[in-house]
């Protein structure tokens, strides 16, 4: 209860930008707008083709409904600020990053590599360092899955470096 | 009574019975691993079920529904980590108890309280549904455009966390629901040029996304934790004194558990938490709970497990999910052409008794397995996460690619891993926008319909008596958690 108190006085103390309810309510209502934006370049429909609402305005009073009901977070949040949240740790980024390398690796070279790399990426940086559990994560296993999912569900995976050999 | 002879079809068919088997055996183990949990292993599992008939693939995710629901229990007194949102309360009573010495007790009273709970849901779904069905013959456009937002309001009053980032979640939901072609028009929507996004989001890469890879990222944050588990001799069935105790609270919380499965909110993890504070509330002994109660365990695994049974009422009386799961077991159903609603209690009796039926036996297969076999299932929780987790990568990567054979959906699903870490980190609950999501073409749908309908004139919802009752339910439904905080700050 104390650390509570003294986290949410600790919170209070901090320039509004770095407030978390603030980056949070700021982000939610910035991609709300880009959204709402693009919103006005949908087509619109003849009236006779135009079925009760014109296509566009569903999603704008979602937007309209999510940017207010933001801003409703936020005027909570300035009268009761939410509690800090602990830093996030190295390991997070390093598995973020990872998520980036999975998408750059399985569109320039291969699929079944990205997966593999992330998994060895993974698994290594969250602790494992013995070679033998690294090869089953990292390639025994995919190999099971690529030809689990090839076999029941006839599956094509795309073509890369190593799937082409594959499938060659 | 045929209908009731045809819930027994599962036990006379091999292949149905080799499903439910499988179904029940691969549940408990997601309910054991913290993390996943039936609705990611329902989505995971979906395009397999593509090689099966629709009724065995229709058993399969009920069975890893029902199964996935007990297992969390496992976890839940042997290491005081709920292996499912579901079982969080059962780590209130269930570790201590453990803690005592007495775990198989407290899985033993686990196993129990699911398996009734689940097999009284089952009976609530039997003679629930088909009524349901019935009065949803009276439902035209305007009423089920009204049932979907009283729907979405339950979900925000009566979800996990706060209210309004609950309708936040569920409206992010209905709006990833847009993205593509306009199902009316044909007018792109939130394309932004990239061709994949035409045919719009799918559902498993976002279920995959926000359930599986927002929790490897959440597991990434706690690489260093160290879990305290407790050794399992062997369960024990509850003794006569623990009957005793008990009975009234199992089949109070399998009340509960039923009603709010019915209503469209958490499923399970609400249900516990308030069967949990209702067998404190009703109890001799409340000073006992969070100490290592029987009752408490009671009261939240019954619950838990109940929700199951209420949660298929609404999915398949009206095509509207009940559950995140519910959700999955809906997607499932689509994907195999069969429509929910009034029509499948007409015209496939046998297909939905089948899956009652399925139900029932799943409760007792997981009650055999878990009585049987909890001390190998928690011998699962033994596999590191460093190991774990880049397996299950592998297998959402492969199994989100495998549906459409789109690496857009790939990215997709990575894209709402990333999104689902944030939310849960700042308290919105992801389960909303899968509600959302999956409710999104109906809500639009009806609204656009009943405008057509009407003319054009918003007010003559408020002329159909059924319309005007959910709305009305939906006011209460959002007025509900300010009169329930107003009514909790002047106890203070």
């Amino acid at each position: 209860m104390k650390n509570v108190q003294k986290s949410k006085r600790a919170n209070r103390s901090l320039p509004f930008f770095f407030k978390d309810e603030f980056k949070v309510s700021f982000v939610i209502i910035f991609v709300s707008l880009i959204l709402l934006v693009t919103t006005f370049t949908f087509d619109v429909v003849p009236p006779i083709l135009n079925r009760g609402i014109q296509p566009a305005t569903f999603p704008k009073a979602l937007l309209i409904l999510i940017i207010a009901m933001t801003l409703i977070i936020y005027y909570l949040a300035t009268k009761n600020p939410w509690k800090i949240k602990k830093k996030l740790p190295k390991s997070f980024f390093l598995t973020l990053f990872s998520f980036i390398l999975f998408v750059i690796v399985s569109k320039t070279l291969d699929f079944f590599l990205a997966i593999s790399a992330l998994s060895i990426f993974v698994s290594y940086y969250w602790g494992e360092k013995r070679l033998f559990y690294l090869l089953l994560v990292g390639i025994i296993f995919p190999i099971i899955v690529f030809v689990f999912f090839e076999t029941i569900l006839g599956l094509r995976f795309p073509p890369g470096i190593i799937t082409n050999i594959y499938y060659s | 009574m045929d209908n009731l002879l045809l819930m027994l079809a599962p036990l006379f068919s091999s292949k149905l019975l080799l499903v439910l088997f499988f179904g029940t055996l691969f549940g408990l183990i997601l309910g054991v691993l913290p993390g996943l949990g039936p609705t990611t292993g329902g989505a995971l599992i979906l395009p397999f079920t593509m090689t099966l008939d629709p009724l065995s693939a229709i058993v399969l995710l009920t069975s890893i529904y029902c199964a996935g629901t007990y297992g969390g229990a496992i976890t839940a007194v042997l290491i005081n980590t709920p292996g499912t949102p579901a079982a969080a309360a059962t780590c209130l009573d269930g570790y201590p108890l453990a803690q005592k010495g007495e775990a198989g007790r407290a899985l033993g009273m686990a196993t129990v309280s699911s398996t009734v709970g689940g097999i009284f849901s089952v009976a609530i779904l039997v003679f629930f549904a088909p009524i349901l069905a019935q009065l949803a013959y009276e439902f035209g456009q305007p009423e089920y455009f009204a049932l979907a937002i009283f729907g979405l309001t339950m979900l925000a009053s009566i979800g996990e966390g706060s209210p309004i980032k609950n309708l936040i979640a569920g409206a992010f939901g209905i709006l990833i629901s847009t993205v593509g072609k306009d199902f009316m028009t044909s007018i792109d929507r939130f394309t932004f040029g990239i061709n994949e996004l035409t045919e719009g989001i799918g559902f498993i890469p976002v279920v995959v996304g926000l359930f599986a890879m927002s929790e490897m990222l959440t597991q990434s944050t706690l690489i260093n934790q160290v879990f305290n588990r407790i050794a399992l001799k062997a369960i024990k069935l509850p003794s006569k004194d623990d009957y005793k105790k008990t009975w009234k609270t199992i089949l109070r919380s399998s009340g509960i558990g039923s009603f709010i499965g019915v209503l469209p909110a958490e499923g399970g993890t609400v249900a516990s938490l308030i069967g949990y504070s209702e067998a404190k509330r009703f109890s001799k002994n409340p000073e006992e709970f969070g100490k290592g109660s029987i009752e408490g365990i009671a009261g939240a695994e019954a619950a838990n497990n109940a929700a199951t049974g209420g949660a298929m009422v609404p999915t398949l009386a009206l095509g509207i999910p009940g559950s995140a799961t519910t959700a999955v077991i809906l997607t499932g159903l689509i994907i195999h052409g069969v429509r929910p609603g009034p029509d499948l209690f007409r015209e496939q009796p046998d297909f939905l008794y089948g899956i009652f039926g399925a139900m029932l036996i799943a409760n007792i297969l997981f009650f055999i397995f878990g009585f049987f076999g909890a001390k190998i299932f928690a011998r699962i929780t033994l596999v590191p996460n460093k190991i774990l987790w880049p397996m299950i990568f592998a297998v959402s990567v492969c199994g989100t690619y495998s549906l459409n054979q789109s690496i857009i959906d790939v990215w997709i699903m990575l894209f709402f891993g990333v999104a689902g870490f944030f939310m849960r980190r700042y308290g919105f609950s992801v389960v909303p926008v899968i509600i959302g999501l999956i409710l999104g073409e109906l809500v639009e749908g009806t609204l656009r319909q009943s405008l057509v309908i009407f003319d054009g004139n918003w007010l003559m919802f408020l002329t159909r008596p059924i319309a005007l009752t959910f709305f009305i339910l939906s006011l209460i439904a959002l007025a509900f958690p300010l009169i329930r905080s107003g009514k909790i700050k002047k106890k203070l």
